[in-house]
């Protein structure tokens, strides 16, 4: 009756077979993701690989919905009508009276879209969106609990999911507060400024739970500078600040900067979640663009550590070693993109990496314990705008690809984006959401000082081609498969989507209209599909009582699915 | 409330925010609002800009982005931190001696009013409109070789009296056409195809032989939507290569173009096209 088998990744692709007793895992392993998914990527190392294989390659066509739930977000939730289960009440916070609503697709008060990582722990899954968190009943998809918090405003993008240590919840808001609720009730039980509000940061990354840390970033587009904060869970008591752009005389990187002023207002803002390495206590997580960000103008050099890797110690909060995959980048092209940390044979030997694949279109394998360059290559479809890779591996862009007065052709929102690849240690493959659009982007400050944050361009004559999921070897940086998806419905096609494998031999994405799919890892081949609207997460796996399910979130629902019984 | 208008870079199109591809947010009356500040008085604006200019201006430049010395004082800490002088009168009466500012003899009223001024101008990702005229830059003659050569555009389109794009130059202005040139003309938000494209035909085959022909809605390898001829709504399911679908998009050559570009075929084109009145 027993259908889970614990499968641990060895080195360079091979698979070990464990005990068929399936491990009931509460803390992240670096073999893969257990029955719990406690951390935003499951586990510490980004892969996304899930160790179950109840579902596989040989079952999944019989893969269908175990519950779906639809979550209702605001101060009240008073339910959908006389056939809409009844709902818990909703308990509110924030620090105003009322809540600065202003509309809009990523603003507050836009619909409900659940983008982010949801929690799996003890039966429990823990779901967040801009302002709202829920829990709900793993097995069954009821709601247990709602909280909301009145926002003063803020950039409402996504909120890309909580952290967890004990019974304590952290979520950060869109206008910069680490909120720590009760995970058994929704309480909220202190909540905390992360960064300045007045200085048009906000605050939507997934917290890191590490020990006693609670690791936390902010994003911004007005020419502040970037920092990873440390939080004690307990108390909530700031532990430590780690600035990703210089902020004093004396500060590493400043050289790469003209001025200190400059380097202030660099950017390098820390908005999605990184990695970490238990055995070097090293948190990897990969900074924002530098800004001005089109119009570098008053920004000369390489801009560190913006667009790069960083290594911080998590007990000291210093900065081990880093390595910039965009110097001194022109086009919003943030690396944010979630580290993957793998141990694997490199060159004929074991080694400890860290794979990224970044919104500049280049794949790029370091040695994780040092941050030793070991590989660079393109899986975007088009270079123009590189010159040439540099003896450190890194791509040095062509000037005359930036904004121009007449207009430059580009890919003007980048080749990946935040949402997550996966790699799974069963096939060695990377598999990253490529998208490949073009469009002109003109530069329009006519302020000789240069404009702030994204200011200073317009664009035009955007096009799609749609996306492509490239499943990369990482020892080659090539594509083993490809599959390409058209422009698609709407926008569908310009929106990067997350990738999760599992030990059943499955990767599960999306294409470009609505369906939801799992591929074979190895070839790419569809295996099941079903039409979901709009999937809006990456796609994650739990397990309860002897029962895999694959969870995905579409806006305000849930979907959970587990093998026809 | 005065909010801090974006104007957009593209007819409807909206700024993009860092953190992620997505649209920064904006409100239907076309301004961002997610970090607006209170109004300001216009009044208390237009004083505070005399006296800014007199005594601030010239180090920290005219429009306060930075000038002779002084820092932008737009994305400066104390200034967004500040509400109505209230941080930034400290600052002004006993200046900063260790970064060169000096004091100014301004009282409480006069500061409040600089800060009324600072803060009634738009911080951060401020995008102004391109000017039309300053992006034809490329030469005419070599539009019209690449025209009718290696662009192959005259394929599809026709210049003369009647052809579709007869007069193009007076029909948009410049930016529009040049976008056009790359887009097709036929997509919207972040490249998306806009509802008015030119319809894709696409023909459905069945294993029986049935043919059905129509307009594409939507194709996956799932499943295909089409409008057949008599007007109704159509979706078949799809496996492999069964049934044959054959879609013709006539905005194809200009997909094709994407990678191949160069920015001078394109200055070049516009430079060309500007000129069919």
């Amino acid at each position: 009756m027993m259908h889970f088998k614990n499968l641990r990744a060895a080195a360079a692709g091979l698979l070990i077979v464990g005990a068929a007793q399936f491990a009931y895992a509460t803390e992240a392993a670096k073999s893969g993701v257990g029955e719990s998914w406690p951390t935003y990527s499951g586990d510490y190392s980004g892969q996304r690989f899930s160790s179950l294989a109840q579902i596989d390659r040989s079952n999944v066509k019989h893969l269908t919905l175990a519950w779906a739930a639809r979550l209702e977000g605001g101060a009240d939730t008073g339910g959908g009508g006389p056939f809409a289960p009844p709902r818990p009440p909703t308990i509110v916070g924030g620090e105003i009276e009322k809540a600065v609503v202003t509309g809009g697709l990523f603003s507050s008060g836009a619909p409900i879209s659940i983008r982010g990582a949801i929690l799996q722990v003890d039966g429990m899954l823990y779901v967040s969106a801009p302002d709202n968190a829920w829990a709900i009943d793993a097995a069954t998809g009821k709601v247990a609990w709602h909280f909301y918090w009145k926002t003063k405003g803020g950039t409402h993008t996504s909120n890309k999911g909580m952290g967890i240590h004990k019974n304590w919840l952290f979520m950060e808001t869109a206008d910069d507060y680490l909120v720590s609720l009760d995970a058994r009730t929704g309480a909220e039980r202190w909540h905390k400024e992360i960064a300045n509000f007045n200085e048009q940061y906000f605050a939507e990354a997934a917290p890191i739970v590490i020990g006693n840390h609670v690791l936390v970033g902010a994003g911004n587009d007005s020419d502040a500078a970037g920092a990873v904060r440390s939080f004690d869970p307990e108390t909530g008591v700031l532990q430590w600040t780690l600035h990703t752009v210089p902020m004093k005389q004396g500060d590493a990187g400043l050289e790469t900067w003209p001025s200190l002023d400059a380097a202030r207002h660099g950017g390098g803002n820390v908005w999605a979640s990184g990695s970490y390495d238990p055995e070097t206590k090293l948190y990897i997580v990969g900074t924002g663009n530098p800004s001005p960000a089109y119009v570098p103008r008053g920004r000369d050099g390489d801009n560190l550590f913006t667009c790069s890797l960083i290594a911080v110690n998590v007990e000291t909060g210093k900065l081990a070693w880093y390595y910039q995959t965009s110097p001194h980048d022109t086009h919003d092209w943030d690396s944010a993109q979630t580290p993957v940390l793998v141990d694997a044979e490199f060159a004929g030997k074991p080694r400890k990496l860290v794979l990224q694949a970044t919104r500049n279109g280049h794949f790029f394998v370091l040695d994780r314990t040092t941050g030793e360059h070991l590989l660079t290559t393109r899986f975007a479809q088009w270079g123009k705008w590189v010159k040439e890779i540099n003896k450190k591996g890194q791509p040095v862009r062509d000037p005359a690809r930036d904004a121009s007065v007449a207009g430059s052709l580009v890919s003007i929102d980048g080749w990946t984006n935040w949402p997550p690849p996966s790699f799974s240690p069963q096939t060695g493959l990377f598999y990253v959401r490529n998208l490949e659009s073009y469009g002109l982007l003109y530069y329009t400050e006519k302020d000789p000082q240069g404009a702030m944050g994204l200011g200073g361009i317009a664009r035009g004559g955007q096009v799609s081609l749609g996306s492509i999921i490239q499943a990369i070897d990482y020892r080659t940086g090539k594509a083993v498969w490809q599959r390409h998806f058209g422009p698609g419905d709407g926008m569908l096609g310009a929106l990067s989507t997350g990738m999760l494998t599992t030990a059943g031999g499955l990767l599960f994405s999306t294409d470009t209209t609505e369906n939801f799919i799992a591929f074979d890892a190895q070839t790419g081949e569809s295996l099941w599909h079903t039409r979901l609207h709009g999937v809006s997460n990456a796609a994650e796996s739990y397990g309860i009582e002897g029962r895999q399910f694959i969870l995905v979130a579409a806006g305000d629902m849930v979907y959970a699915f587990s093998l026809y019984e | 409330m005065i909010r801090r208008t974006i104007a957009a870079a593209v007819a409807g199109l909206w700024a993009l925010a860092a953190s992620g591809a997505e649209p920064a947010p904006k409100t239907p009356d076309g301004t961002v609002a997610d970090f607006s500040r209170p109004a300001q008085d216009p009044a208390a604006v237009e004083r505070g800009k005399q006296v800014f200019s007199v005594n601030c201006g010239f180090c920290h430049g005219s429009g306060a982005r930075g000038g002779e010395g002084g820092p932008n004082l737009l994305r400066s800490p104390i200034v967004l931190n500040d509400q109505k002088g209230e941080i930034l009168l400290a600052i002004v009466q006993v200046g900063r001696p260790d970064k060169g500012m000096p004091k100014f003899n301004l009282g409480a009223d006069a500061v409040s009013d600089i800060a009324a001024y600072l803060h009634s101008i738009p911080a951060g990702s401020v995008q102004a409109e391109v000017d039309p005229r300053a992006i034809i830059v490329g030469n005419a003659k070599a539009g019209e070789k690449y025209f009718f050569g290696k662009g192959r555009c005259g394929q599809c389109h026709s210049l003369k009296t009647g052809g579709d794009l007869a007069g193009i130059g007076s029909k948009y202005d410049p930016k529009t056409l040049q976008d056009h040139i790359v887009s097709g003309g036929a997509v919207t938000m972040l490249g998306a195809r806009s509802p008015t494209a030119p319809a894709r035909a696409a023909k459905v085959t069945r294993s029986n032989g049935e043919v059905i022909s129509g307009t594409l809605l939507s194709i996956d390898d799932f499943n295909v939507t089409l409008i057949d001829a008599a007007g109704a709504r159509r979706s078949f399911r799809r496996n492999g290569a069964a049934p044959l679908v054959e879609v013709k998009d006539p905005m194809q050559a200009h997909m094709d173009m994407l990678r191949e570009w160069e920015d001078r075929d394109i200055h070049d084109l516009n430079a060309f096209l500007v000129k069919q009145k």
